[in-house]
């Protein structure tokens, strides 16, 4: 099969996996904005939402509860529990990190709190590889047959729909909360100046509890849709995913959320596309140039605004 | 006394590895202590350096290898050098779109030049042999010193087995002093330049970059100095290792071995003193080296055991940063108000 044949199908892919690095993108990128640092963690903080949703998945199986897939997916309901659960507990976890670790460090400016998150990275992933050990756990043992797209030469599974179809419905309801409520007006005041957020009467803490609320709870889903679309996990999950994250939230300019979306499906797509013409194991590296390369033409990003 | 002899060579062992870690943690001080530079890809110089020196001063491929260039035989200190200007070279292209951004940018740039390294190492077979790595690195004076080691030993039969044991192993003997002239001499010259007016000035940069650039200094000329100074010092780092291990591959260039631990060990050992950077490197790797001893004794596989001691030395970090952000020895310049 020539390159240019294949692309239609690794378009398919490219989308699948941007929708995934969205999802994480939105965090790094809140994470950012609220909190003024970036988050080297939030690839672990995936991981360990997947594992959570792996061993809640465990014990749903144990006590019975109906794993028959819903209609053509591969998964059942039981599955959908365990993602929501994993996804509260992911948020309440990085709330209760946040008191332990970076609520302390505030003081001492980005750039400590940035070498925090790395060794809460690595601390994560230990964590996570003691209990369950390096090797890959699979997710869903069924397998599925993808089908045909009309109109385009490319295939997709059920499962692939149903992780795009969840990426637009959580990224349009992140965009409801940030436009509508009041947390997320509070939030978007925050992001543009805390200091003048505060007095203004904004609770900070509050929106800090939000920020990781959001960021950790769609972490926690990206790990799990991972999980989906490769079938299993390792600790190295989140790991893998973060330069890819962290490239696509710089394309799109940092520090916006809708530019983090943009930035990270462009990345997933590129990543994809590019095994057609260059070595797969360079597919890690194209992120990397690619986020070089705009920060030669354009530091700002996408949609980012001047500094 | 057979325990002395065993003991002695460990502590050698141990602290040509701390040594070499030293050299490491003194060329990021001068980024990070010094000027303020968030590397968080040292491993990507220290693979760098390490490939250099082993490709420069290396034995042409075998018929077994994949590799089809490299290995030109030369002396060890063209392989010393070498590395350390490759290493500088990599960093120029690396500063210029980085370092007149956020700091965030030049610790995800850094990150990301670590892992491309990583995997151009891993791929392009033809230079570095892939995922085998390098193997059969000459060590400087080997055949010299270990040959005469041997002939000594021949020489005098009935040697008792301890001293014995001490002259086999003459080579670590001179290597560690190896190691320590490097350092030593790397410690001078880093000293000096935090001396001079060039390290008041990164210092300054470190403390408030606009208000530097306010009077006058080119502060992105002075980052991008810093940046290639220190990886050039890595490089070096990874040379002494190369020629030591006489074996590297990717795999020994992983972010926690060559990023992570060197960080903690400046951090702890006290960012901005150099005499700090070298303490910590081997307070460290002690506490690294000493719970591998420790967790045998405990009921949990070596995996588990190695993930345990890498999430203590992760708790190791957030304890100093939360309750000694300042490291054991503190920065002996007065911080600029």
């Amino acid at each position: 099969m020539s390159a240019i044949t294949q692309i239609p199908q690794l378009l398919v892919y490219g989308i699948v996996s941007g929708s995934i690095l969205a999802l994480g993108g939105i965090g790094v990128s809140l994470t950012y904005s609220i909190l003024g640092f970036s988050n080297f963690a939030h690839g672990d903080i995936m991981a360990l939402g997947a594992y959570i949703g792996l061993g809640l998945l465990g014990l749903f199986t144990a006590v019975g509860l109906a794993d028959t897939p819903l209609g053509p997916l591969s998964f059942g309901p039981g599955f959908i529990l365990a993602m929501v659960l994993a996804a509260g507990l992911t948020a309440a976890a990085m709330i209760i990190i946040d008191r332990l670790l970076f609520r302390k460090l505030r003081h001492a400016g980005p750039i400590i709190l940035m070498m925090a998150s790395i060794g809460l990275a690595l601390g994560l992933r230990n964590v996570i590889q003691f209990f369950w050990g390096p090797q890959p756990h699979y997710y869903i043992a069924r397998i599925q047959v993808a089908v045909p797209i009309p109109g385009i030469d490319a295939r997709i599974k059920s499962d692939e729909v149903f992780i795009i179809v969840l990426a637009i419905v959580l990224v349009a309801g992140v965009h409801a909360f940030l436009r509508y409520t009041k947390m997320g007006k509070a939030m978007r005041a925050m992001a543009d100046n805390a200091a003048l957020a505060r007095v203004t009467g904004i609770n900070t803490d509050r929106v800090i509890a939000w920020t990781w609320v959001i960021g950790g709870g769609l972490a926690a889903v990206a790990g799990i849709l991972a999980g989906v679309e490769n079938k299993f996990i390792t600790p190295q999950l989140g790991w893998q995913m973060l330069l890819s994250i962290f490239a696509g939230v710089i394309l799109g300019g940092i520090g916006n959320p809708y530019g983090a979306i943009i930035g990270c499906v462009i990345i997933g797509i590129s990543e994809e596309v590019s095994t057609a013409f260059i070595s797969t194991g360079y597919k890690p590296a194209v992120a990397f140039v690619i986020m070089i390369l705009m920060l030669l033409v354009r530091p700002t990003g996408i949609l980012g605004r001047k500094a | 006394m057979e325990h002395f002899a065993g003991i002695l060579n460990y502590i050698v062992f141990f602290a040509i590895t701390a040594g070499t870690y030293g050299i490491l943690s003194l060329g990021l001080n001068i980024q990070w202590g010094y000027t303020g530079l968030f590397n968080i890809g040292v491993a990507g110089f220290y693979a760098l350096g390490a490939y250099t020196s082993a490709l420069l001063v290396g034995p042409a491929p075998s018929a077994w290898e994949e590799r089809t260039f490299g290995g030109f035989g030369l002396p060890f200190i063209v392989g010393l050098i070498g590395a350390a200007l490759v290493c500088g070279i990599v960093a120029i292209i690396i500063g210029i779109p980085t370092l007149r951004l956020r700091a965030d940018y030049l610790a995800i740039a850094t990150i990301g030049i670590a892992e491309s390294i990583r995997l151009v190492l891993s791929n392009e077979s033809w230079l570095t042999n892939g995922v085998w790595g390098l193997q059969q690195i000459p060590s400087p004076l080997y055949k010299t010193i270990h040959g005469g080691a041997d002939a000594f030993i021949n020489a005098h039969p009935g040697l008792p087995q301890w001293l014995h044991d001490l002259i086999v192993s003459a080579y670590d003997w001179f290597y560690l002093a190896l190691v320590l002239v490097v350092l030593f001499v790397l410690y001078l010259i880093v000293e000096r330049l935090g001396r001079a007016p060039w390290g008041r000035v990164v210092r300054a940069i470190r403390e408030d970059e606009d208000a530097t650039a306010m009077l006058g200094k080119n502060t992105f000329a002075f980052k991008l100095q810093t940046l290639v100074i220190g990886a050039m010092i890595m490089g070096i780092g990874g040379s002494i290792y190369a020629h030591y291990a006489r074996f590297i591959s990717p795999a020994s260039f992983k972010p926690f071995y060559g990023t992570f631990l060197i960080w903690v060990m400046l951090i702890l050992g006290g960012s901005g003193n150099n005499r700090g950077a070298i303490l910590g490197s081997f307070v460290v790797w002690g506490i690294w080296a000493g719970t591998e001893f420790l967790t045998r004794y405990f009921p949990v596989s070596a995996t588990q055991a190695a993930s345990l001691r890498i999430v203590l030395i992760a708790l190791l970090l957030e304890v100093v940063l939360l309750w000694r952000p300042q490291g054991i020895l503190p920065p002996c310049t007065k911080k600029l108000e």
